[in-house]
């Protein structure tokens, strides 16, 4: 018989034995090793019935597919673009999967420049060097004023809240236009400054706090008192 | 058998060790044996270049190991050595089996290790500092990697020598590396004479040292992440 020798949101070190015994299964995160598995990151174990699953809380973004990402147009060649989304590897956007159509040989820097921030979506990954993305799509478009804040990509699920409630939440609070990408970069357009301050102020404070149960209700009284 | 330091045969100096410590690098830690001070800090996984460099089936490993200039009691000159190569290459070494770089093709993992005081045992240090600062990066590996350096001293086989150690006559230094769970051993020189039993007797010393570094490490890197969360 299996011996789970972890609890749900446990932290727990590379080489952790979680559990003893073949009834339950690796995945993200950890590995079997023979009769054991094995965590091989630093992170909080979830368990889903027999698969035991390891959240990293550090390192680097790790694209998946259709995943909402914000680029910077690091380079250009004569097919598309090459665009910094903040992972190991520059991703590709072909003038193909562009927002409109344009014809072979155009000058790319109409379209996109250099150091220009996009919103894009990841629509293909071959063995992860190559990433490709696509401005096809609702909610896909060029960035134009507004600010960019950088977070741990770890802590994007809490940004969003359950079925984004606490962006939402965010939002309606601030006036803000709130975008977030899953590599961690988060664009915050508001009306004026202090708006976009206060949305600002308030990310980092969900990014330190993410842990804390009903997070939601506690920001939702943290930027109602900013309002007074 | 009375040691300079009084320490017994089988006593390691004080260990300690923080995770966290570079802000702008994606792994950092600092790990302290005594008056040895390592800090290590991990950049990666990131695009390697110059390209006929990649690698397409695995992700690469560069370590840098150095002394600063002020760790030893006379001025060392700055910049690369002899030493500070082989150091290098055998702290590489000594971490490739515990790391998974498959899922990083084309790209490169550096490491660049300080010893900012040294006190003998400086490889053992990187080495150790280097295993917290990769888990902290978040790079899949499959085990921990704690080092510690055992030799012979006047006929006796002591646990963790320091500098006034190593300096005595027909002294023998064994740095070992050896990972946390499946206690297998990633580094082992040897400088000087010893037997077979003594060198068996030395590896015991280290295995049993080792779990104490690896305790400290782990509780380093927990701490971390509770540090982060109670802010």
């Amino acid at each position: 018989m299996g011996k789970l020798l972890v609890k749900e949101k446990d932290i727990v070190v590379p080489g952790q034995e979680l559990a003893n015994g073949m009834d339950y299964l690796p995945a993200g995160g950890s590995f079997r090793d023979k009769e054991n598995i094995i965590s091989s990151q630093l992170g909080l174990v979830s368990i889903d019935n027999r698969v035991i699953k390891i959240i990293p809380l550090t390192g680097k973004y790790i694209p998946k597919l259709n995943d909402i990402v914000i680029g910077r147009i690091a380079d250009m060649g004569f097919s598309g673009w090459y665009v910094d989304i903040n992972c190991a590897y520059e991703a590709n956007l072909m003038i193909r999967d562009a927002s409109e159509f344009i014809d072979r040989g155009a000058d790319l820097t109409q379209f996109h420049d250099f150091n220009e921030l996009i919103v894009a979506k990841i629509v293909q990954i071959t063995r992860f060097s190559k990433i490709d993305l696509s401005m096809k799509g609702p909610g896909l478009h060029k960035i134009k004023g507004g600010k960019i804040i950088e977070i741990t990509p770890s802590k994007v699920p809490r940004i969003i809240g359950k079925q984004g409630s606490m962006v939402n939440l965010l939002k309606e609070k601030t006036n803000c236009q709130i975008t977030v990408g899953q590599n961690g970069r988060i664009w915050i357009q508001g009306n004026n400054s202090d708006d976009e301050l206060k949305a600002t102020e308030a990310i980092l404070k969900i990014e330190s706090e993410s842990h804390v149960d009903g997070l939601t209700d506690k920001m939702k009284e943290f930027l109602e008192g900013k309002k007074k | 058998m009375k040691r300079n330091d009084g320490r017994k045969h089988d006593e390691m100096r004080k260990v300690e060790g923080k995770v966290g410590i570079i802000k702008r690098a994606d792994g950092s830690a600092y790990f302290r044996i005594g008056d040895t001070i390592a800090i290590a800090a991990v950049h990666g996984p990131r695009e390697l270049h110059p390209k006929f460099l990649q690698n397409p089936e695995r992700g690469i490993l560069r370590c840098n190991y150095d002394l600063m200039s002020f760790s030893v009691p006379e001025r060392k000159r700055p910049g690369p050595s002899r030493r500070s190569t082989e150091i290098s290459m055998v702290t590489k070494q000594s971490l490739l089996p515990v790391l998974d770089l498959e899922q990083f093709p084309n790209a490169v993992v550096d490491v660049f290790i300080q010893i900012v005081q040294a006190n003998a045992g400086t490889r053992c240090a990187g080495i150790t500092a280097a295993s917290m600062a990769l888990a902290h990066a978040g790079i899949p590996m499959s085990d921990l990697v704690s080092a510690v350096a055992v030799g012979k001293i006047n006929g006796d086989v002591v646990i963790d020598i320091d500098k006034y150690e190593e300096d005595t006559d027909n002294a023998t230094d064994i740095p070992i590396a050896i990972t946390g769970r499946s206690k297998e051993i990633t580094l082992l020189q040897l400088d000087g004479e010893v037997s077979k039993d003594e060198l068996m007797k030395g590896i015991e010393l280290a295995k049993n040292g080792c779990d104490k570094i690896f305790e400290v490490q782990r509780k380093a890197l927990i701490d971390f992440i509770k540090e982060k969360k109670n802010e």
